[in-house]
């Protein structure tokens, strides 16, 4: 599981990198929600990786810590979604003003002279 | 501070957030007087706020004016707000800053766009939360908040240069906020704990192999609060984006900058102090090194900026590099001084970015690229109709121009640090704290900060005096701009406050060293979060 999850974030980041780095905006758009993806999967990874249990305490009593997945970065992951999924929203009202101004979706809002 | 004292410090977040909400609930532009009574009320209310919690952390045991615990959950494991020296001084700074820019909004700018009081509140809350949080995640929280709204502002009267540049902006922003996550979830997997407090008292009992793994999440959030900062070569979005953002919001974003930096002088102090055991001092000589290629990227880039707009965005380069320099220097005194520039320089930027705008009013678009070509080329002679001297002597100069070119003039004494202004008090302490700071032979970095700080004193000063020159001692027929009076108040205030900041120089001063001291040797913030068990932080077992 270590390997798959560690391989998915590998991908997802490499891929994300390459495409912020072009120079059209849904390039970037979607290569920051690439980057994002990756770095929620990360966040997960840093509580630890485990397979059935529970995130939260038993229902009586304190239970042991040991049985329980770490519910914090489930927590930050959370609000690392909704976080980026608004950003991602108004980059990509940005986006769409600049190409109706600009009338190029080229980052720098003018086509490069070749 | 106790009863209803304690819920003060809560108060500079929830109280933009309650009248931006507010204002939202309204319905926006339809209520616009409304809107903005309550977002000039609310913002005057912070600075009333702030003072009291300035005094408050003066007198405290510690300089930590009081621990706020949200739902009252114990320390380390739920969310804190801090007040101490530091986030006093950040947060009276900030609403100053918001004061001024909101009156001189009130004259035209608020009426070119929509949301712009709302938005003007979330972002003071962004920053009033971040100078406030004693918790990672939550400043990212409040990072993001204050992120968000000046998308929001910086777009404001939109405008196909606003919208080219706010791309890059947001871009930009978007990628640091994930590097600030793989930080903050890197240190969480080394260290269990995403608390300030707590987190500096594990870092000397972390073990040697978990190390490395501390040190690159702290390096990747570093990152992500230098290109917040500004520092070189994470600075390249700053200009443009400062320039083209609408004048009331540029004097604001002169404070962002300094969030970033900020948070190295806390986090970095807090965390990497002569305490934390090997981590001591990580990273110092790159905030060293860093911060003097800010200072010298700034100073050349303001001698080559054709507009006054795009000078001031250098000249905030150059003043966040030198306060980067001098933290990297780890020096109390330093520091110190540091903390004295900060606040002198941010309060000369937001008044300069105000007097752009009345300035650059009454002049065709371009006419500043056009007079450093014209100086270029030497075609001088050739556009100027030059006068008589005889004519000359009986041209009066409109008191507008007069008012406008003492503050331009004050403005540039301040930025470039000439007495009798803050600037020169901020930058000789900066140089007498490097100078005397070890005992014996003068360190050969200290040597180099001196001499980065002076020529980049006489870059700016050249840099001013240029701009200053083709835009006061132009022909006599140009069109005098038409100020009014709340356009022109803040701008004086904001340079009155740097005359008052010259005039008690000591006092101010000893509460920037105590603030210094009290940064460098961080006991009593930890034990003022964690409690009495705090003391016990070593004993308590990692969770690794």
């Amino acid at each position: 599981m270590e390997i798959v999850l560690a391989l998915g974030i590998g991908v997802f980041t490499g891929s994300g990198v390459w495409l912020i780095l072009r120079p059209r905006t849904f390039q970037v758009i979607i290569g920051l929600s690439l980057l994002s993806y990756a770095v929620n999967l990360f966040i997960i990874a840093m509580g630890r990786l485990r397979t059935e249990a529970a995130p939260v305490l038993a229902m009586k009593g304190v239970g042991d810590p040991a049985q329980f997945a770490d519910p914090l970065p489930q927590a930050l992951v959370l609000t690392a979604i909704v976080i980026s999924f608004a950003t991602t929203a108004l980059f990509l009202v940005v986006l769409l003003v600049a190409r109706g101004l600009t009338g190029t979706d080229h980052v720098d809002g003018r086509e490069p002279e070749s | 501070m106790s009863g209803f004292a304690t819920h003060l410090i809560v108060a500079p977040v929830l109280l933009p957030l309650v009248a931006g909400a507010i204002m939202l609930a309204m319905g926006g532009e339809r209520h616009r007087t409304l809107n903005a009574a309550i977002n000039v009320v609310a913002t005057f209310a912070l600075v009333g706020i702030s003072i009291v919690l300035l005094r408050a952390a003066d007198v405290a045991p510690g300089g930590v004016a009081g621990v706020y615990r949200l739902s009252d959950w114990p320390a380390p494991f739920a969310i804190v707000l801090v007040a101490d020296r530091l986030a006093a001084i950040m947060l009276l700074l900030a609403s100053l800053l918001a004061a001024a820019s909101v009156v001189f909004s009130l004259a035209r700018w608020h009426r070119m766009g929509v949301l712009f009081h709302p938005l003007f509140q979330f972002l003071l809350m962004g920053i009033n939360g971040a100078f406030l949080t004693g918790d990672l995640f939550n400043l990212f929280v409040f990072f993001e908040v204050l992120l968000a709204a000046s998308y929001g502002l910086a777009l404001h009267a939109s405008g196909t240069p606003r919208v080219a540049a706010g791309l890059h902006y947001i871009a930009i922003n978007l990628a640091a906020s994930l590097l600030f996550l793989i930080g903050v979830s890197l240190i969480y997997g080394v260290a269990g704990t995403l608390n300030m407090a707590d987190l500096a008292s594990r870092i000397p009992a972390i073990r040697a192999e978990d190390r490395p793994f501390l040190e690159a999440g702290a390096g990747i959030l570093g990152i992500a609060f230098l290109v917040k900062a500004g520092m070189w070569p994470l600075c390249f979005w700053l200009p443009s984006t400062y320039s083209a953002a609408p004048p009331p919001v540029a004097s604001l974003f002169a404070i962002l900058t300094k969030v970033g930096v900020y948070i190295v002088l806390r986090l970095w102090l807090l965390l990497f102090g002569v305490e934390a055991g090997a981590s001591a001092w990580f990273g110092g000589e790159l905030l060293l090194a860093g911060g003097l290629a800010t200072i010298a990227f700034g100073a050349i880039g303001s001698l080559a900026s054709q507009g006054m707009a795009r000078l001031a965005s250098f000249s905030v380069l150059v003043s966040s590099g030198t306060v980067l320099a001098a933290i990297g220097m780890g020096q109390v005194g330093v520091t110190g001084g540091a903390i004295f520039y900060l606040v002198s320089s941010t309060l000369g930027l937001a008044a300069f970015y105000l007097l752009i705008e009345l300035v650059e009013r009454g002049r065709e678009p371009g006419a500043d690229v056009l007079a450093v070509t014209r100086e270029l080329y030497g075609e001088e002679g050739e556009e100027e109709d030059e006068l008589d001297e005889a004519e000359e002597v009986g041209i009066a100069i409109p008191v507008t121009m007069g008012v406008l070119g003492i503050g331009f003039l004050a403005c540039a004494l301040v930025i470039s640090g000439l007495p009798p202004l803050s600037g020169f008090v901020a930058k000789f302490a900066l140089m007498t704290a490097a100078l005397n700071s070890q005992p014996g032979a003068v360190w050969t970095g200290a040597w180099i900060f001196l001499a980065v700080l002076i020529l980049s004193g006489l870059a700016a000063l050249i840099a001013m005096v240029r701009a200053g020159i083709s835009a006061f001692w132009a022909s006599p027929d140009r069109v005098v701009p038409r100020v009014r009076l709340i356009e022109i108040a803040p701008v004086a205030v904001l340079l009155l406050l740097c005359a008052i900041q010259t005039i008690q120089a000591g006092p101010i001063m000893r509460y920037m060293q105590a603030t210094a001291q009290s940064l460098h040797a961080p006991h009593d913030y930890i034990r003022g979060v964690l409690g009495a068990e705090g003391a016990g932080g070593q004993e308590r077992r990692g969770r690794i």
